[in-house]
């Protein structure tokens, strides 16, 4: 089986996606996903101070740096289809929910544990859930999240619904036996999921040539009738055509795709991380492939930069809003201890 | 009433709710052509077909995780095991996953799921095999835990626990599949958390469930002979629990014997031990007795296997010590 290559920017040169021509049609697009790209970033950094602060207990996975994949799915989803994600999961929420503000204000109450939260600060940074919005769960426990993803798909496959499910996991995720059943019954089932493996180079601390016995980790769908894809996250764009492709062949043909999409992390892997084992130079290098900068040095060859500044002016707003938004809503209610953990009408946890 | 075996009553059960409702699937290994490995299935791929009755690989990790994702966008899956002892590699996905995603999700999403098959100890499966795991899924909040005893049961149990909008864990003893009894016909509903005495007394009071109700009606009547009366309360689905049932037998009986063929470290008879000392200390004329599996695990030889799993004398032997 081949491998497939994905051309990887040289560092020096101008990045490529600054020399493709940027379609009419996609100017608006590359705009909202701009505002999208950098509203979950400044989201996530108000996050990272609110911790310093003490205003976000447990664990912190940000998402910095990875936010095209985020946006980029998003653009290539309906809205009755579905997302099922890991537990770095802030931005894939927002973008489910295009970004808005009340998405930011749902992820914020919730990581400060309050009543306005997304699961009404039950589930915390890694369990962030939105009905409304077809967000069917971060999870917590790397790679568990891969056969649920194929149960939502089969659900949709079953009921002829024309949804498709995205699943996303980490590089940390695929060396994980549920990793492997999920595609191996959603390519054995012909069920409309698409993986979306982010490598970010890292499971945890540990770098993927100590994890990966071969790199390209899309040979891993080989043996379950899969398609498969591997390219960078740099160009948002880029991200939700190719994801389009496996979206639309997913829900047109029932073929699922494992798709590998090369990305960084800024930031450790969790708040309590301080990544001492990356050097300077090599996140320096990362950040000159930035997906937000190179959305915006785009937008600057057809839009005033006025217009631009514009975005950078309301996302700051937003994010100030989110916070006070945050900040002044109810705590999480503690009769919801009680009422959340049955479904079933009549059934109390207090009486088992 | 027809009677019929356990495992045509959980056929019964299963066929009547997918005939009602049409997001009611059966997904499990070998329960399609082969008719069920243990022949609960007979006849339903044939009436439902492919699409409702689905055979799949040996993947329980995987296939237990679709029918979490499945039940939480409308399907309501009854995912087969072969037996609880392959749980295990799903444990993940039932204990994280579908236990766990409703209050999670602040209530936004349900798993309506029963996830059912054989469980305990059979004739020298070895100690691979031979696994009772209630306990572990009776320590999970989010779950329901049923074991029944009779076929009346199982059907009335199953029916309830597939409508149920909660995951239910269904642990049916596989030496019970072949046991015939008397079976109400249609809609016949056993709520969860509702026990029943499968035998009245006034001496002392046996808790069992699923196949140790048997052994304690055998021990119920050699103790008989020796003018001994046993109470036996079967509490049906161990979470939730009926506890008032076994409390009003303990304060009628005032001892108790808690019979289980699980092994007894931080089992479920400690459960029902640490909530009768609570709430009938008062009303106990001697110390709970617990019979229960050696503390080992089930040995391959028919010999051993007889020493270690649960027998009528140790339950007539401990009764009698309760009347000292």
């Amino acid at each position: 089986m081949e491998t497939v290559t994905t051309p990887v920017p040289s560092q020096e040169a101008v990045h490529p996606a600054l020399l493709k021509p940027l379609a009419d049609a996609d100017v608006p697009v590359l705009r909202d996903a701009y505002r999208q790209m950098l509203f979950i970033r400044r989201t996530e950094e108000a996050a990272a101070k609110a911790y310093g602060q003490g205003k976000i207990g447990g664990f912190l996975h940000l998402v910095i740096g990875q936010e095209s994949i985020c946006v980029g799915a998003a653009l290539a989803l309906r809205p009755a289809d579905y997302m099922v994600t890991s537990y770095r999961e802030h931005g894939h929420f927002m973008a489910k929910a295009g970004s808005s503000l009340a998405s930011g204000k749902a992820v914020l109450s919730e990581l400060w544990a309050k009543d306005t939260g997304c699961a009404r600060g039950l589930g915390g940074s890694m369990h962030m859930f939105s009905a409304e919005h077809r967000f069917l769960g971060g999870y917590g426990i790397v790679g568990a999240q891969a056969p649920l993803a194929a149960g939502v798909a089969f659900g949709s496959k079953y009921q002829n619904l024309p949804e498709v499910t995205l699943c996303f996991l980490g590089d940390g995720a695929v060396n994980q036996g549920a990793f492997f059943e999920g595609l191996s019954l959603a390519g054995l089932w012909k069920l409309p999921v698409v993986f979306i493996v982010e490598n970010n180079q890292y499971s945890m601390g540990t770098p993927l040539e100590r994890t990966l016995a071969h790199p390209d980790i899309t040979l891993r769908a080989s043996g379950f009738a899969m398609q498969r894809d591997r390219f960078v996250s740099d160009d948002v764009l880029e991200v939700r055509d190719r994801i389009s492709a496996a979206v639309e062949r997913a829900r047109t043909e029932f073929v699922p795709s494992l798709l590998e999409i090369e990305t960084y992390r800024y930031r450790g892997h969790s708040m309590s991380d301080p990544g001492n084992y990356r050097t300077k130079e090599e996140i320096e290098r990362w950040k000159k492939r930035d997906s937000i900068e190179l959305a915006r040095t785009r937008l600057l060859k057809v839009l005033p930069e006025a217009e631009l500044v514009a975005i950078d002016d309301q996302v700051r707003d937003w994010v100030a809003e989110a916070v006070r938004f945050a900040d002044e809503s109810p705590p999480a209610q503690e009769s919801s201890i009680w009422t959340t953990v049955y479904a079933q009408p009549g059934t109390d946890p207090r009486r088992m | 009433m027809p009677k019929m075996s356990f495992r045509e009553a959980l056929n019964q059960a299963m066929s009547e709710e997918m005939q009602r409702d049409p997001n009611v699937l059966l997904m499990g290994e070998e329960v399609g052509y082969y008719n069920g490995a243990y022949k609960v299935s007979q006849g339903m791929l044939a009436r439902f077909g492919e699409k409702r009755v689905i055979d799949t690989p040996i993947a329980e990790c995987g296939f237990v995780g679709i029918g979490v994702g499945a039940a939480m966008v409308g399907l309501r899956p009854i995912v087969e095991l072969m037996t609880f002892n392959f749980s295990l590699v799903a444990i993940d996905q039932i204990i994280n996953s579908a236990a766990k995603i409703h209050q999670m999700s602040a209530g936004q999403f349900k798993v309506p799921m029963v996830i059912r098959g054989a469980g305990g100890a059979a004739h020298q499966l070895g100690a691979q095999h031979s696994n009772s795991f209630e306990a572990v899924y009776c320590n999970t909040p989010g779950l329901k835990v049923v074991m029944p005893s009779t076929p009346a049961d199982a059907k009335g149990l199953l029916k309830t626990s597939i409508r149920d909008d909660d995951p239910v864990v269904f642990i049916e003893a596989e030496l019970l599949y072949g046991e015939t009894g008397e079976v109400p016909e249609g809609e016949y509903l056993i709520p969860l958390g509702k026990g029943d005495i499968k035998r009245p007394g006034k001496d002392c009071t046996i808790v069992a469930y699923s196949k140790m109700v048997g052994l304690a009606l055998q021990a119920a009547k050699e103790l008989e002979k020796e003018g001994i009366d046993v109470e036996i309360v079967d509490p049906r689905t161990l979470r939730p629990l009926d506890e008032d049932l076994i409390f009003s037998s303990v304060r009628k009986t005032n001892r108790l014997v808690i019979l289980q063929e699980a092994t007894p470290h931080s089992s479920f008879g400690g459960e029902i031990a640490y909530r009768v000392q609570k709430h009938c200390f008062d009303d106990l004329d001697a110390p709970i007795e617990r019979v229960a599996s050696e503390d080992v695990p089930v040995p391959y030889a028919l010999n051993l296997e007889a020493i270690v799993l649960p027998d009528v004398a140790r339950v007539v032997a401990a009764v009698k010590r309760t009347l000292e």
